[in-house]
C-alpha cells in the first residue's frame, strides 16, 4: 500500500506535468500545415511526381482537408509511412491523418484505438503471379513462395486463405510496396499478394505488365479509407464530413467545372446550397469556413474526378469504378446528407 | 588488518548525528539519499508515463502474448503456425536471432584471424588485398552490405523452375544442391534405427581427438617427445563413426532436396534472408575483428618472433605457438564488443525479411496488437539478456586466457 501512497503522490505531480490534450484543429491552424500520412508510394494512390509534388488518389483526400481547413491544397507535409509504421506514426501524433490504402478493420478500430472516417475504395485482397507459371486459380498455389508487405491485413488474410484451403506456402516478409515488387519480378517468389487495386497499380508500372496476370479470387473484404486518432471527436468530423463532400458533390453534379459558378450565389438545389455553404451554417458548426466543402472540391475536384484523374479507366492503372460508383450508379459510394 | 580499525565502539554507541560527522557513516548516508532521490525520480517518470498512457487509453497489458498471431514465418526452429500464440512467435524470432548471430559470430572470427594474419604476411599482394578488403567492408554501413548481397543474389542466381524439364538451364551441385535465387537447398540427415548410437559414436570421437592432443601435449611437455598429431586426430574422428555407421547398418541417410511444384522440397532449406544477413554480418564485423588481431599481434613485441626464431621454429609454429596465444590477450576484449555488434546488427533482418525477433516480436506483433510499448521492453529485455550473456561468457574465456602470474 505504501507503494500506492508514493504513486498517488507522483500522479497528481504526472497530471500536473503532462497538460490538456491539445485540438487537433488548433495545432494544424498554429503550424498552417497538414501533416499527413501516406504510402511510401504506390502509383496512382500516392507517389511524387517528377517534380516531387505528392499526386493520388489518398494523397487528393489530404489535399481536399488542407484546403478545408487552410484553404490551401498545397499546405500538407507528406510523411511516408510503410505498412508498419504508418500507425505508430498517428498514434504518437506525428501525424494528424492517414490517407493511405488502410483497410477499415474492428481491432484497428476498437484496440488500436483510431477512428475510420469513412470508406474511399472497397477494395478485396488478390493474387498475382507471372503468366509463365500457367496457374488458373489461387487454389493452385501449393508450396508457392509470396511476397507480402508486414504489418498488413493482407499477411493475416493470407495465413488465413491457406489455412482454410488446407494448402502450404511460405511467405516472404517486405517492408515496402517497391521492394516487394522488386523481389516479385526477380521471381524470387511467385505470387505477390495485396489489395487488388494496388495490384494493378503496380502492375502498371512494370517493365512488361502483360507477363502477368493477377487471378481470380479476391479473398477478403479490404474497404480503405482515412482515419484519425481516437479522442478528438471534432477533428474526426473535418475529415469525414470532407469525405463526404467529396462524395456528396459527385452525386450533385458539382464539379471543379461549374463549382466557382454555383458557389457564387445559393442556386435552386437546396442541398448544393448547403453543401457549398451558400445557405445554412454547415461550416460553422465544423469550425471552419462557410465554403469549406467549396475549397475541398476545388482542390482536386469531386470523388468521380478525383478517381477518373488518378486512377480511372483513362489513367494507365485503368480501374473501373466498380464497387466504387455511386449507390445511384449500382456501387457502394454513398455520403449521409448534408444538412 | 581489519582488526585494527574498529576500537571505539562505546557502549552507548551510535547518535544520529554520526550519520553526518562520522567519516564511517557519511559516505553510507549520501549513496542513501541519493538512491532515494534516483528512485523517486523514476517513479516520477514512470508514473507520468503510465498517467498519460492511460488518458490516452493506452494501458500497458501482456494480455496479447497469448493471443493468436494469425500470422505466418517462413523459418520456424520450433512448431508454429499462424495459430500459434504471439509469444510463441516472439519465441521463433528470439531463435532466429539467435542462430544468425551464432552462424555470424563463427564465421566473422573465422574471416578476421585469417584476414588480420594475413594482413601482416611478408607477401605483398597478399597484405594489400586484405587491407582493401578491411576498408571497403568497414566503411560501409553493414545495412547497405546486407541490401547489396540480398539484391545481387535474388536477381543473379537462377529461380527454382529454371531447373525443370528437359531443357532446364540449371543444374543442381552433385546433384545434391540446389542454388537458387531463393536460397540454398542442402541436403539433411533421416535419422533411422539406431541412429543415436551412431551419433554418440560422432560426438565421442570428437572428444577423443580433443582428448588426445591433450595427452600429446602432455607427454611433450613431460618427455620432450613429440606424438605426431595429425594422423591420428584424423584416425580417430573418421575411423569409429565410419565402423559404428556401417555395423548398425546405415542408420542416418541423406535426404536430397527435389523440385517439386514451386520450389524445391526435402533438405534443409538455408533461405536467402539468412545467408545474405548471415554473410553480410559476418564480413563486416570479420573486417572490425581483423584489425583487432592485426593489432593484437603487433602488440607482441617483436623480440618474441626473433627469439623463437632463434631457437628454431618453423613460422607457422612461431605464430601458432608463441605470437597468437600472447596476442590474444590484447584481441579478447574487443572481440566481445564485436560479438555484442553481430547481435545488435542482427536486427537489421527485417531489410531482407529475416523473422528475427525484431521481425516478429517487434515489427508484426507490434504492429497487428499496437502494444508498442510492451513489444518494445520485451524486444529491450531480450537484447539486454543476451548481451550479457555473451559478455559473461567472454568474460570467463578472457579470465582463463589472462597471463598467469606465477
Ligand atoms: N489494405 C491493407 C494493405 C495496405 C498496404 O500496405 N498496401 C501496400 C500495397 S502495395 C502499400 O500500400 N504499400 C506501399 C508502401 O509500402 O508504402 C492494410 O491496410 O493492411
Amino acid at each position: 500500500m505504501k507503494k500506492t501512497v508514493l504513486f498517488g503522490a507522483l500522479t497528481v505531480a504526472g497530471l500536473a506535468a503532462a497538460g490538456a490534450q491539445a485540438a487537433t484543429l488548433d495545432d494544424v491552424q498554429a503550424r498552417g500545415k497538414l501533416n499527413c500520412g501516406v504510402t511510401t508510394g504506390v502509383p496512382g494512390f500516392g507517389e511524387p511526381d517528377a517534380n516531387g509534388v505528392w499526386q493520388g488518389f489518398d494523397v487528393a483526400v489530404c489535399r481536399a482537408v488542407a484546403a478545408a481547413v487552410l484553404g490551401d491544397p498545397m499546405a500538407v507535409e507528406f510523411v511516408p509511412t510503410t505498412g508498419k509504421t504508418r500507425f505508430t506514426a498517428l498514434a504518437a501524433g506525428e501525424i494528424d491523418m492517414l490517407a493511405r490504402n488502410t483497410t477499415w478493420t474492428f481491432s484497428r478500430d476498437v484496440d488500436l484505438k483510431f477512428e475510420f472516417v469513412g470508406v474511399n475504395y472497397y477494395d478485396g485482397q488478390g493474387f498475382m503471379v507471372p503468366k509463365a507459371l500457367g496457374v488458373n486459380s489461387a487454389k493452385e498455389l501449393d508450396g508457392a513462395t509470396v511476397c507480402i508487405q508486414t504489418g498488413t491485413t493482407t499477411e493475416l488474410n493470407l495465413a488465413d486463405f491457406f489455412r482454410s484451403n488446407n494448402i502450404s506456402y511460405e511467405p516472404v516478409p517486405i517492408e515496402t510496396g517497391s521492394e516487394a515488387v522488386q523481389l516479385f519480378t526477380a521471381g524470387s517468389c511467385d505470387v505477390y499478394t495485396t489489395d487488388a487495386s494496388a495490384l494493378a497499380a503496380q502492375r502498371a508500372n512494370f517493365a512488361n505488365p502483360g507477363d502477368y496476370v493477377v487471378l481470380p479470387e479476391i479473398v477478403s473484404k479490404e474497404p480503405l479509407g482515412p482515419l484519425v486518432r481516437h479522442g478528438d471527436n471534432e477533428w474526426g468530423d473535418i475529415v469525414r464530413w470532407t469525405l463526404n463532400a467529396l462524395i456528396t458533390a459527385e452525386e450533385l453534379g458539382v464539379t471543379s467545372d461549374n463549382i466557382d459558378e454555383l458557389a457564387s450565389a445559393p442556386g435552386s438545389n437546396p442541398e448544393v446550397n448547403r453543401l457549398l455553404g451558400t445557405e445554412g451554417t454547415l461550416g460553422e458548426m465544423l469550425g471552419l469556413s462557410a465554403d469549406f466543402a467549396k475549397n475541398a472540391i476545388s482542390a482536386g475536384g469531386n470523388y468521380g474526378e478525383i478517381f477518373a484523374n488518378n486512377i480511372g479507366e483513362s489513367t494507365n492503372i485503368g480501374l473501373a469504378r466498380g464497387l466504387n460508383a455511386q449507390w445511384t450508379e449500382g456501387g457502394l459510394i454513398y455520403s449521409p446528407p448534408f444538412r | 588488518m581489519s582488526t585494527t580499525t574498529d576500537p571505539d565502539t562505546r557502549p552507548d554507541g551510535f547518535r544520529l548525528g554520526m550519520l553526518i560527522n562520522d567519516t564511517r557513516y557519511r559516505s553510507y548516508t549520501f549513496q542513501f539519499i541519493a538512491l532515494v532521490l534516483l528512485i523517486l525520480g523514476l517513479g516520477y517518470l514512470i508514473s507520468n508515463l503510465l498517467d498519460n498512457l492511460a488518458r490516452a487509453g493506452l494501458n500497458i497489458s501482456w494480455a496479447f502474448l497469448g493471443e493468436p498471431a494469425g500470422y505466418d514465418i517462413n523459418q520456424r526452429p520450433i512448431e508454429y503456425t499462424s495459430q500459434s500464440t504471439h509469444a510463441r512467435a516472439s519465441m521463433v524470432g528470439a531463435i532466429n536471432t539467435l542462430i544468425v548471430a551464432f552462424l555470424a559470430c563463427i564465421s566473422a572470427t573465422v574471416i578476421g584471424v585469417v584476414a588480420g594474419v594475413l594482413r601482416l604476411s611478408n607477401n605483398w599482394i597478399v597484405s594489400k588485398l586484405m587491407s582493401v578488403y578491411v576498408e571497403a567492408f568497414r566503411n560501409v554501413p553493414v545495412l547497405i552490405w546486407i541490401l547489396i548481397i540480398f539484391l545481387a543474389m535474388s536477381n543473379a542466381l537462377p529461380q527454382p523452375r529454371t531447373f525443370r524439364g528437359d531443357d532446364a538451364t540449371s543444374s543442381m551441385l552433385f546433384d545434391a544442391i540446389a542454388v537458387t535465387n531463393r536460397g540454398v537447398y542442402i541436403p539433411s540427415f533421416v535419422n533411422g534405427a539406431g541412429s543415436l548410437i551412431f551419433w554418440i559414436v560422432v560426438i565421442a570421437s570428437i572428444v577423443g581427438v580433443f582428448w588426445y592432443r591433450k595427452y600429446a601435449k602432455k607427454v611433450l611437455y613431460a618427455t620432450g617427445r613429440m606424438l605426431p598429431t595429425f594422423l591420428p586426430s584424423l584416425g580417430i574422428l573418421i575411423v569409429p563413426g565410419l565402423l559404428a555407421y556401417f555395423i548398425l547398418g546405415r542408420p542416418v541417410t541423406l535426404e536430397y532436396p527435389e523440385l517439386s511444384g514451386f520450389n524445391f522440397k526435402g533438405g534443409i532449406h538455408l533461405r536467402l534472408s539468412l545467408i545474405a544477413l548471415w554473410f553480410a554480418l559476418a564480413i563486416y564485423t570479420g573486417a572490425f575483428i581483423a584489425e583487432n588481431v592485426r593489432a593484437g599481434i603487433q602488440a607482441v613485441s617483436k623480440g618474441q618472433t626473433e627469439a623463437a626464431g632463434a631457437l628454431g621454429l618453423r613460422p607457422g609454429r612461431i605464430m601458432n605457438l608463441v605470437i597468437l596465444p600472447q596476442a590474444l590477450r590484447v584481441i579478447i576484449p574487443p572481440l566481445i564488443s564485436q560479438y555484442l555488434n553481430i547481435t545488435k546488427n542482427s536486427s537489421l533482418a527485417i531489410a531482407v525479411g529475416y523473422m528475427d525477433i525484431t521481425g516478429t516480436l517487434g515489427g508484426i506483433t507490434l504492429n497487428q496488437t499496437g502494444r508498442a510499448i510492451e513489444a518494445i521492453l520485451l524486444l529491450m529485455l531480450f537484447y539486454l539478456v543476451v548481451s550479457l550473456s555473451i559478455s559473461a561468457i567472454m568474460n570467463v574465456y578472457n579470465n582463463r586466457m589472462k597471463l598467469q602470474e606465477r
